[in-house]
């Protein structure tokens, strides 16, 4: 390992570096979900330490980014691969296409880059459905819902109208993902930690994009 | 020492579920999975979205340039243009706020039970993607190779120490969060 080629000065120094990183990170996380009074109240009065943690229905924002930055350590450093999910997609549409026309659909250009089988992406969204559904089961929070509110309170509560707009924003999302060579996860979360320049810009026309249509439809 | 688990495929197979079970997790903890939240967010009413995906930047960001230092992992940057990257994302920003789901926080909110995020959301998505395979050979030729700028991360762009530009996007990032608290949002 080229660990042990470092010099000991130089190891001590990133050490420290690190340790104190840590804890300005650690001390802050405690300090702003606390400052979210409604969840910090509801976690200073869990007894049951632990599965009341993990049955709570909503953790302050910076608890769960912060377990979604560790998690990440864990995807680079044991599958050597950044959290992403939009591709998947491209794969089981790939799947679906060799499905019905047969393995004309593989010849697709598109298709010879990124191959219509499952990989450790696609894994990774699956897990990525069980894992929403055991946290929502667990808070009692898992219940069909057909409508959401803040739709509901602009357009009423007729479902096709609901259902077509997700379809076709779906549908322009799913474009858009594969022209940028990525989404939320890829691009916004997975690249910007990398300090990719390209994540960077992706991230800031995903959310002026959303923000300018929102305030249109609205 | 990480190759042989790298190199296994089945065990990347499960590494991957186990992985996205607790991103799952965590997506749905944070709220993140509501359309609800989601839209708010785009009203910047709420910044629930910001604050998870902020978090996890400045996180993540130390933790992988910290293992890179030590040869333990190594970066994925992706290349950018901008008929690539700025329009595809633009697009990617009308298709989010008519959907109110990003593609992975659908697939956890159908995990939730949200009905809109599996059959407009799921569906819709694969369909997009479906039709991107279809128009990729015109877009690849005319398209996306306008303005394109490479896989550069941000320090070789402004030409600086990595070490100096993740401690100016960690204060950035942290000052931020801090503004977004005392505002009260």
């Amino acid at each position: 390992m080229p660990v042990k080629n470092f010099h000991k000065t130089r190891r001590r120094k990133l050490l420290a570096i690190f340790i104190a990183g840590a804890l300005c990170l650690s001390g802050l996380t405690a300090t702003l979900a606390l400052a979210q009074v409604g969840v910090g109240d509801e976690a200073l009065n869990a007894q049951n330490g632990l599965m009341s943690f993990l049955s709570m229905k909503a953790w302050s924002p910076y608890a769960a980014g912060v377990g979604i930055g560790v998690l990440s350590w864990f995807t680079f450093l044991l599958s050597d691969h950044p959290l992403g999910v939009s591709t998947a997609y491209a794969r089981t549409s790939g799947m679906i296409e060799t499905a019905i026309r047969g393995d004309k659909a593989r010849s697709r250009p598109y298709y010879q880059r990124f191959a219509p089988q499952i990989d450790w992406e696609w894994m990774l969204v699956i897990g990525l459905i069980f894992g929403a559904a055991i946290s929502a089961i667990l808070s009692g929070d898992f219940y069909f819902r057909f409508m959401p509110d803040v739709w509901v309170a602009e357009f009423g509560d007729g479902w096709l109208l609901r259902w077509v707009t997700a379809f076709i924003g779906g549908v322009v999302m799913g474009l858009g993902a594969r022209w940028a060579n990525g989404c939320t996860s890829g691009h916004a979360l997975s690249g910007t930690m990398q300090l990719v320049a390209s994540s960077w810009v992706a991230a800031i026309g995903i959310f002026a994009g959303g923000i300018i249509t929102a305030f249109l439809i609205f | 020492m990480f190759d042989e688990i790298r190199l296994n495929r089945r065990l990347q197979l499960f590494l991957g579920f186990v992985m996205g079970i607790f991103f799952g997790f965590f997506l749905q903890k944070g709220q993140v999975t509501k359309y609800d939240i989601i839209m708010k967010q785009l009203f910047l009413e709420d910044f629930t979205v910001v604050k998870v995906i902020l978090s996890a930047i400045v996180t993540g960001m130390i933790g992988i340039y910290i293992l890179k230092r030590y040869n333990m992992v190594s970066l994925h940057p992706k290349a950018g243009s901008v008929g690539g990257t700025v329009l595809g994302s633009l697009i990617f920003g009308v298709g989010f706020a008519l959907l109110g789901y990003c593609p992975g926080t659908a697939a956890g909110a159908v995990g939730q039970g949200s009905m809109d995020a599996l059959f407009g959301g799921v569906l819709g998505l694969l369909t997009g993607s479906a039709l991107y395979a279809v128009i990729y050979p015109w877009l690849a030729r005319h398209i996306l190779h306008i303005g394109n700028f490479g896989e550069i991360t941000l320090q070789e762009l402004f030409k600086i120490d990595t070490l100096k530009m993740v401690a100016i996007a960690s204060i950035f990032i942290v000052l931020v969060l801090v503004a977004l608290e005392i505002f009260g949002l």
